[in-house]
């Protein structure tokens, strides 16, 4: 296959970039988009030009590092799937495809394709934690879970952070990955204790990094690898504005 | 910050009151629509004209009706105000965008500021003129027996300081109402294709925001559950973007092809 891109470059935070295009020969159906990447870097450093940067690590779909805007969609065109795990075989021999960085206020670019998402750490280190050591894995139904939250809580908990929630939403809303974090912790008993203040903490600190506010149009959860439903962002409304009216601090 | 201004101006606050304020606007709706059916009424405007007197003078509807009129300029400027944010959000755009979610829901914004363009028309065609101008006035005869209404047009230039002029003849056995002939001034106003195509247009912006609408505010509220958001996604689409638009759009139609 030869695939025609448009690539986004950009040499740092501070200047602006724009759209190159380059040309890759002998694509692979097999390939999956990040290797067709690995061939074409390895062309560019062999003409002795820069090669472009984009995240990944584990390629294998669960670590959230991948992160491109492929064609107009958050990981390309394929639901439920992270940009690793999208084969050149998606594509079409000739196709020109356009792969640009999540945009978003709370992502500036650090290079090309790559995006700083620590916005994301920070709004997990405002509460997306239990403080309490719970110990080593206890016997089964020593701490009684009904399937139906536990199952709850498990798909909500399947949030890689990648951010394409953010990427998809016209707002650059971070309610998909909040109200995941937010639900994964209130659906069990262990994130009983935090409950109220982790909801708090964590909406004030995703309002603080400068994403938009939720305007319930569903394209994150449409555009989501890991499918997070967009139940859980009702979730948070609840457990935001529950904790809100029912916390002891004034 | 007191905790209720942190609340309320936090992402998920703000987008509190837009819920709150647009769920009190889909009831005002309702009570619109369903008063507004008396234009169709075969009797000349009698029961409408009296309904508008009751609407302009009962404490309790013109206390709420300012309210209402509040919350119509709340929900349309807070929701330009969140919309201006969330555009900050995003300060460099995509070159593709392939979208994943309905056209609607992404356009709340325009939608709305066409529906505050209708509104102030819509004002400035009925209510502005019914409080400030000089309309015509009707008198209605009615024989008490058998409840029979005659309608009379009263002259021009025809005034009385009171709203409703109600008298009782007992000895012909009539009862005579002088009321503000709103029903004419809407009547004649629907004549005018113009207005007449821009109302129905202006449905379809109504039907359009509240197919969005409706189940968004449920859903800000929190209110997600396999067993009510189905009815609440019901009736969002079936009774308000769809029953209630087409009631309202009947009315301009129904004067326009009909009187």
């Amino acid at each position: 296959m030869t695939i025609n891109l448009k690539v986004w470059k950009q040499k740092n935070a501070k200047t602006s970039g724009n759209l190159e295009t380059y040309k890759v020969d002998q694509v692979s159906p097999d390939m999956s988009f990040l290797e067709m990447f690995d061939v074409l870097n390895e062309k560019l450093v062999q003409e002795n030009k820069e090669p472009i940067a984009f995240d990944h690590d584990c390629r294998e779909g669960i670590c959230g590092m991948c992160s491109m805007y492929i064609n107009g969609q958050p990981h390309g065109p394929l639901e439920g799937v992270t940009t690793c795990q999208l084969h050149m075989r998606t594509f079409k021999d000739g196709d020109t495809i356009v792969v640009e960085p999540w945009r978003s206020a709370a992502f500036p670019v650090i290079k090309d394709l790559v995006v700083d998402r620590t916005a994301f750490d920070r709004i997990i280190a405002s509460g997306g934690f239990v403080s309490v050591n719970t110990g080593n894995a206890q016997d089964a139904n020593n701490l009684a879970i009904g399937k139906d939250k536990a199952d709850m809580a498990f798909a909500a908990a399947a949030c890689i952070g990648c951010g394409a929630c953010v990427a998809a939403c016209k707002n650059a809303s971070a309610m998909l990955f909040v109200s995941a974090k937010v639900s994964q912790l209130a659906l069990l008993p262990q994130g009983q204790p935090e409950r109220e203040s982790r909801a708090l903490n964590m909406v004030a600190q995703m309002d603080a990094e400068g994403f938009g506010a939720c305007t319930n149009t569903g394209a994150c959860a449409a555009e989501c690898p890991k499918e997070i439903s967009l139940d859980n962002i009702a979730r948070l409304n609840r457990e935001f504005l529950g904790a809100s009216i029912s916390s002891q601090e004034v | 910050m007191s905790w209720l201004t942190k609340t309320l101006t936090s992402s998920i606050g703000k987008k509190l009151l837009m819920a709150l304020t647009g769920l009190f606007l889909c009831t005002f709706l309702v009570v619109h629509l369903i008063g507004n059916l008396q234009l169709f009424k075969n009797d000349g405007g009698y029961a409408f004209n009296n309904y508008a007197v009751f609407m302009t003078t009962f404490p309790v509807i013109k206390i709420v009706s300012y309210v209402n009129y509040a919350l119509i300029l709340f929900h349309a400027f807070w929701g330009l105000y969140i919309t201006y944010k969330n555009r900050q959000a995003r300060p460099i755009g995509y070159a593709v965008v392939k979208n994943s979610s309905s056209v609607f829901s992404r356009n709340m914004a325009i939608l709305g500021t066409i529906l505050l363009v209708y509104l102030v028309v819509h004002m400035s065609d009925f209510w502005y003129r019914y409080h400030n101008e000089a309309l015509p006035y009707v008198k209605y005869t009615e024989q008490i027996a058998s409840g029979n209404i005659e309608t009379t047009p009263m002259e021009i230039g025809y005034t009385q300081e009171a709203k409703k002029v109600e008298t009782v003849n007992e000895e012909a056995g009539t009862r005579t109402v002088i009321v503000k002939d709103l029903y004419n001034v809407v009547s004649f106003s629907f004549q005018n294709i113009l207005l007449v195509l821009f109302y129905v247009l202006s449905m379809f912006a109504v039907a359009f925001h509240l197919f969005h609408g409706f189940q968004s505010a449920f859903q800000t509220l929190g209110w997600s559950h396999p067993k009510y958001t189905p009815l609440v996604k019901g009736l969002g689409v079936w009774v308000f973007a769809v029953l209630i638009p087409i009631g309202y759009a009947a009315m301009p139609l129904y004067f326009y092809f009909f009187k």
